[in-house]
């Protein structure tokens, strides 16, 4: 069987994890294997749509006590329904819980593991992973000599796609014992909004925005556009009150959407390192000397306080993100 | 309380990859090495434990003689002990664990600090592994740690914001960017460094579960077109490519 990590949020299937489901029935049709889905958590609420992206059987770990995230109870919990199924691929979405518990469960199962996937693939009965490393200055393949073989694919790329499949319910037992972490509280900082890894668009800035409250003409065309605001690490470590959260490069986030617009942002290798698997890249710089324009599909010379704001009013005009 | 801080050896963030003749690994030449900036974080704050509560700071790594800079480093910025542990420091993130582990176990370290994610084979693994292999707490991606008696608060990075997370020790906890600001070294701490051994050691480990099969570089990308005339009039045209050209929208 190919295992996957369900997580629910609010009654509802994770878009990650649908991601992650879709790409374990594919390799499931291709190697003739079952395809499970595992959802633990004090209520499987939300686990029948795992049914819509092609899971034969949903198994679901239900107790009170895993109403809050234990990275050592959800590992466990992992852990022990591939036992029990005898899975030897188990996947799951490397989001923050996933890269937290999977690890983890990993160990537990004896297993090799392969991290931020972004190609999953069957070669003689075994799995190959394609991974960006180096923070995507290059790609390998990873190959597995274990038994059991855990990945976690990257959030945005592998598609969500609907396939039904016959998805029988089963309940599977509940870790036991004292957890040795709990979640204790989540303190929401995003408004609500997507994380950049998983954003369709993003528009970062840089240096070149000179004061953090001048990230609000960003936030404008963001919004404008249906995206969120990435920033370079001078812009972050500049003390004008930005998150890093949403640093963007080598020691920030690793991010790859549909459209990339940097602004004010020269184009160093860690910062490049971070977005440049991004489909579309939008460079605005008034330097038109800037590296950021080699790897630009869209080039803007101009000042960014004219143009951002230009921007915003021609995607209105336009009613471009409209259906975000 | 004793710490536990793991440090790898990793090539300058500067650095241009290049594949070497096997067609799966780093060409070598011109890398400069570095400790993986997140350890930084890591020790800092096993560094700053050790002042405000008396910590004793073992700094550990898994790789080959070269790899004693990184702990060289560390004694400059204060740790206490610094073991080499022999071994290939590329293994897999399964064997490195596990080495650690047989390293750690049996010693008694309370806290087991290290990088959420190692630069270059980018797995952000060998913590949550470790921890499972120690039978300890966890908590990762940690922006800000607190500890009192014996027991621990992490606020780690999630999407979108933060989440606390409590335990007791023993624990492993992961730094992120943000944990603290990390020392310079001073030139006191640096001649002091010299004059401190680097314990080396062997431990037996997992064989490696995983292997490295091919190393590609990604296509180059090609550069696109600049937008030509006014603010106003690139903002058009831009807006229009992106919905016509590329249908991003
Ligand atoms: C270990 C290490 C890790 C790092 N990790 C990261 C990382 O994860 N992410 C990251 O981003 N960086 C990282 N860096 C830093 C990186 O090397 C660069 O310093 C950084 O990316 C520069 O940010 P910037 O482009 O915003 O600033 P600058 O390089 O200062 O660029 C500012 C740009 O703004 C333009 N500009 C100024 N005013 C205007 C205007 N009015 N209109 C239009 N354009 C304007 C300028 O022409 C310039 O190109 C790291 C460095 C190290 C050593
Ligand atoms: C191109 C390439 C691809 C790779 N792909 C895989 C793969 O798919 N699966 C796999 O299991 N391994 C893989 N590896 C091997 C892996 O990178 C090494 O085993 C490495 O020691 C740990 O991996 P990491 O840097 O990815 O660790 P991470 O889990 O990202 O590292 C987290 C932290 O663990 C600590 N740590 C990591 N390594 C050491 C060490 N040697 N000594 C002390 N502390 C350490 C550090 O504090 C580090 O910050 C790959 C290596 C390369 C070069």
């Amino acid at each position: 069987m190919i295992l996957v990590f369900c997580e629910l949020k609010d009654g509802k299937l994770r878009k990650p994890s649908a991601e992650a489901l879709s790409e374990g029935r594919r390799l499931a049709d291709a190697s003739g294997q079952q395809l499970g889905a595992l959802t633990v958590g004090a209520s499987a609420d939300g686990a029948a749509d795992a049914a819509k992206y092609g899971a034969d059987s949903i198994l679901t770990c239900v107790a009170p006590s895993l109403a809050s995230y234990s990275s050592d109870a959800f590992a466990a919990a992992i852990a022990s329904a591939a036992k029990a199924k005898g899975a030897t691929i188990v996947l799951g979405a490397a989001t923050a819980m996933g890269k937290d518990a999977l690890p983890r469960a990993a160990a537990r199962l004896d297993a090799g593991y392969a991290g931020d996937v972004t190609g999953l693939s069957m070669e003689g009965g075994k799995l190959q992973a394609q991974r960006p490393v180096y923070a995507g200055k290059a790609f390998a393949t990873t190959g597995f000599t274990s038994a059991v073989q855990v990945a976690t694919t990257r959030p945005n790329v592998f598609a969500a796609t609907e396939k039904t499949g016959p998805g029988a319910m089963e309940s599977v037992e509940a870790p036991a014992g004292d957890f040795k972490a709990i979640v204790k509280e989540i303190l929401a900082k995003g408004g609500g909004k997507v994380d950049l890894t998983e954003a369709n668009v993003i528009v970062a800035g840089g240096r070149g925005l000179k004061s953090g409250e001048n990230f609000k003409i960003l936030e404008e065309l963001a919004d404008a556009l249906g995206g969120v605001v990435g920033a370079s690490r001078a812009a972050v470590d500049a003390g004008w009150g930005l998150s890093h959260g949403i640093q963007v490069g080598q020691t920030g986030k690793v991010v790859s959407p549909t459209l990339y617009i940097a602004a004010g942002i020269s184009g160093a290798i860690q910062h490049l390192a971070g977005m440049s698997s991004s489909k579309y890249i939008v460079a605005i710089n008034k330097d038109p000397d800037a590296p950021i324009f080699k790897i630009a599909d869209y080039g803007i010379v101009g000042d960014l306080f004219e143009v951002v704001p230009e921007l915003t009013k021609a995607a209105k005009a336009m009613g471009i993100g409209a259906h975000h | 309380m004793k710490i536990l801080v793991c440090l790898k050896q990793v090539p300058d963030t500067e650095t241009k990859i290049k594949v070497a003749g096997d067609g799966k690994s780093l060409d070598p030449t011109d890398v400069k090495w570095i400790t993986s900036p997140y350890d930084e974080y890591a020790l800092e704050e096993g560094l700053r434990l050790k002042e405000s509560a008396g910590a004793e700071v073992t700094v550990a790594t898994v790789g080959d003689d070269k790899a004693k800079d990184v702990l060289r480093n560390a004694f400059a910025l204060g740790a206490d002990h610094a073991v080499l542990i022999k071994g290939d420091g590329q293994g897999d993130t399964l064997a490195t664990a596990s080495i650690l582990a047989g390293f750690a176990k049996d010693k008694g370290f309370d806290l087991v600090l290290s990088g959420n994610k190692g630069l270059g084979g980018d797995n952000s693994a060998v913590g949550p592994m470790l921890a499972e292999l120690l039978g300890y707490a966890q908590a990762n991606v940690v922006v800000k740690l607190e500890i009192t008696d014996g027991k621990f608060r992490a606020e780690r990075e999630i999407e979108g914001g933060t989440e606390v997370v409590e335990g007791s020790l023993p624990a492993v906890v992961t730094a992120q960017k943000g944990l603290n600001e990390p020392r310079y070294a001073s030139l006191k701490g640096i001649m002091a460094a010299k004059k401190k051994t680097i314990e080396e050691t062997e431990v037996a480990g997992h064989a490696p579960a995983t292997g490295t099969l091919a190393m590609t570089l990604p296509a180059a990308r090609a550069e696109g077109r600049k937008l030509e005339g006014d603010a106003a009039s690139q903002a058009k045209a831009l807006m229009d490519a992106l919905k016509n050209e590329a249908k991003v929208f």
